[in-house]
């Protein structure tokens, strides 16, 4: 309940907010007045971006927390695994090798890009010296990331218009984004959303171990493939729309489950919550510090997630923590 | 030189009957004629080169030394066909103007127009290898390179602060004052937990993630055409190599590297762990802060002349290493190794059919990434 207050309180800041200083009272009225001075500010840029903000973020919140359980791997995040530079390697290389620039195809390439990048970190991950350990994992998503940077730069050094409009979207940023964005989203985050709620108490049971799991009804192979198809949905749909934004998905979780404990079924809507009120405050705080100009959102999670990264590998003793 | 006594035979434990066939199994898998082995054994009895007397030793081996040798001189090959190409100046017109003479213009085709880009090339490339034996053997963990650890992107944010809101002169300070506050910062994180090799690369990239976007950052609050051509030098180019940068780099990556040959030899000792390395009488502590300074120096360089190259320095330690087969530090061949990768690379680039020459930062992060993967997978077994 205190969480939701929060995110309704920040998201109330981040219309209320923006680079064009607005009186409170006036941001108020032109929420159900069409006619009031403020109406075009607030509906056509601060609400749009606000909704993406929210839905956004608890995309990557959400598929943060499902990567984790999946690899029982506190280190795991869409960003740091590869997932969010694959969806925008597949972006870059459609945009400037196919000239593809409607919303509907960019989604789609975006969600093969995430696949094809889990797909191989995976499997590269799987066959370090700790079989699949947490390092191992982000050591594979390291790789994966350099290499497929070196792409999108390279395709940015090619051509010179691509490199100028593509150059804020690959940091991840919320600026600029309309309605008509988050509806082409709305149904790849749903299902997905849909399908990592329907897993939680299945991933719950694998919590406890792939013997375990199976003894209590679980078919561990065909959880992890639906949940990684889950995360594919959620990271791919979401990058798609902001570009690539790191370390929400890593830290989201981490909040959660301080608040509520290791139970994916409570875990899952809190890491949504958190991963949406994260996105939000950190386009929030990006657009006011540096006013009248904004620090793009990618920027602003990776200055929040980066440390608690550190954080959290120098707290890792023993490897492993569900 | 002198006859050193043939130390490992009598080591051998003579209790049990298995280790008795190792020496002979490794000898049937060399792939080598009858005579190169007789000259291998020949040589095996006297591996190290004393002057002095005695009082200066250097422990040489022939495969590390043959394998630098043939990775030189096939990094000048590379060279020589870089600088030939397209049949503009031949081979002989080359070696004419190399040596003082030659027609004006093959003068100004070698000297003025290729010369720099392929010398640099050869310079930053040997840089690279050798910062990248330096961390790898510090960290003990062959992903311990600068451009996986961070120190690249520290680099790379000190020279991006100077190119676009200082002097563009200033960009070396920058780029060495940036590589060397990351790696203090890095450090210092590493070993307030417990120094495990992984952990030392963890932190780093955690480190490196933070500064990536920092980058990212200036990048797009600058002017388009100046992020632009920002953004060439931070995917690494040496398209942009002109005369005057020659000699400074060529000068610092010499001397970091006579630098280094003397840690090196101590270097290795510490991989008998740091206990045993203080008790023969090695100040771990300095010689690790001395190491470090050396290589992120080396990579400072390295990252000034021609931006933050990805992976010459991951790669070429571990491909020497498998030349040679030997342990420890490599230097000498990582380092032309490195010069051989980045000129052929960059060779690679002049002839990409693609609408205008990539910068070489692009292939090699390419063909890197590969390797990455590979190496990944192979650890396991």
């Amino acid at each position: 309940m205190v969480g939701l207050a929060l995110l309704a309180l920040a998201a109330a800041g981040g219309i209320a907010v923006g680079a064009q200083p607005l009186p409170l009272g006036g941001v108020l009225r032109a929420l159900y007045d069409d006619t009031a001075p403020a109406a075009s500010v607030v509906r056509e840029v601060r609400v749009p971006r606000t909704a993406l903000a929210l839905a956004a973020g608890a995309a990557l919140g959400l598929s943060g927390a499902v990567l984790q359980s999946l690899t029982r791997n506190p280190l795991a995040d869409p960003g740091i695994l590869g997932v969010n530079t694959g969806a925008a390697c597949a972006v870059v290389a459609a945009t400037v090798l196919l000239g593809t620039d409607s919303q509907a195809a960019v989604v789609w390439w975006a969600l093969t890009g995430a696949a094809v990048a889990v797909v191989v970190t995976y499997l590269l991950g799987r066959r370090g010296p700790g079989r699949g350990g947490p390092e191992d994992l982000v050591l594979a998503g390291v790789a994966v990331t350099a290499a497929l940077g070196a792409v999108v730069s390279g395709l940015g050094a090619l051509d010179a218009d691509a490199y100028g409009a593509l150059r804020i979207w690959s940091v991840g940023t919320l600026a600029g984004r309309e309605l008509s964005h988050l509806w082409h989203l709305l149904p790849f985050l749903a299902a997905g959303a849909v399908l990592a709620f329907a897993l939680a108490p299945a991933l719950n049971a694998l919590a406890l171990g792939d013997e375990s799991g199976r003894a209590l009804g679980i078919a561990p192979g065909r959880v992890r493939l639906l949940g990684t198809l889950a995360t594919v949905l959620l990271c791919g749909a979401a990058t798609a729309a902001i570009g690539p934004v790191g370390f929400v998905g890593l830290v989201a979780p981490h909040c959660a489950r301080l608040l509520v404990g290791p139970d994916q079924r409570w875990l899952m809507p809190y890491a949504a919550l958190t991963g949406a009120g994260l996105l939000l405050v950190s386009d929030l705080a990006g657009r006011v510090v540096a006013r009248p100009a904004e620090i793009q959102a990618g920027i602003v999670t990776a200055f929040i997630g980066a440390p608690v990264l550190v954080w959290l590998i120098c707290r890792e003793r023993t490897g492993r923590r569900a | 030189m002198t006859g050193g006594t043939p130390v490992r035979k009598s080591l051998e434990p003579r209790t049990s009957q298995k280790p008795r066939k190792l020496p002979e199994a490794r000898e049937f898998r060399a792939p080598f004629p009858r005579s190169l082995r007789a000259v291998r054994a020949r040589w095996r009895g006297r591996p190290a080169l004393r002057l002095a007397g005695g009082r200066l030793s250097l422990r040489v081996r022939p495969r590390s030394v043959a394998v630098a040798l043939l990775l030189t001189a096939l990094a000048s090959a590379a060279g020589l066909v870089a600088l030939t190409r397209d049949g503009v100046v031949t081979p002989t017109e080359v070696r004419e103007v190399l040596t003082g003479g030659g027609s004006a213009q093959a003068g100004f085709v070698v000297l003025e127009l290729r010369l720099p880009r392929v010398a640099l090339g050869l310079v930053v490339g040997a840089a690279l290898g050798a910062a990248g034996a330096l961390f790898q053997q510090l960290s003990r963990n062959p992903l311990g390179s600068p451009d996986i650890v961070g120190f690249n992107s520290g680099a790379a944010t000190g020279a991006l602060l100077t190119l676009l809101h200082g002097d563009p002169s200033l960009v070396p300070l920058g780029a060495a004052g940036g590589g060397l506050l990351t790696a203090a910062v890095v450090q210092s994180l590493a070993v307030r937990g417990r120094v495990r090799g992984n952990r030392l690369i963890l932190v780093g990239i955690g480190v490196g993630a933070l500064l990536t976007s920092v980058n990212s950052y200036l990048l797009t609050r600058a002017e388009l055409a100046e992020a632009q051509s920002a953004q060439l030098w931070l995917i690494g180019s040496l398209g942009g190599a002109d005369r005057s940068q020659l000699p400074p780099a060529a000068l610092a990556t010499a001397a970091l590297l006579a630098a280094a040959l003397p840690l090196v030899r101590r270097l290795d000792l510490l991989e008998m762990g740091d206990d045993s390395a203080g008790a023969l009488g090695i100040p771990v502590g300095r010689l690790r802060l001395l190491v470090l300074l050396v290589a992120v120096g080396l990579s400072a360089v390295a990252v000034s002349a021609a931006g933050p190259i990805v992976f010459v320095a991951l790669a070429a330690p571990q491909l020497a290493r498998r030349l040679t087969r030997g342990t420890g530090t490599g230097l000498l061949p990582a380092t032309a190794m490195g010069a051989l990768l980045l000129s052929a690379a960059d060779l690679l680039t002049l002839h990409l059919p693609t609408a205008g020459p990539l910068p070489v930062g692009v292939v090699t992060g390419g063909v890197g990434g590969l390797y990455l993967g590979w190496l990944l997978g192979r650890r396991g077994r």
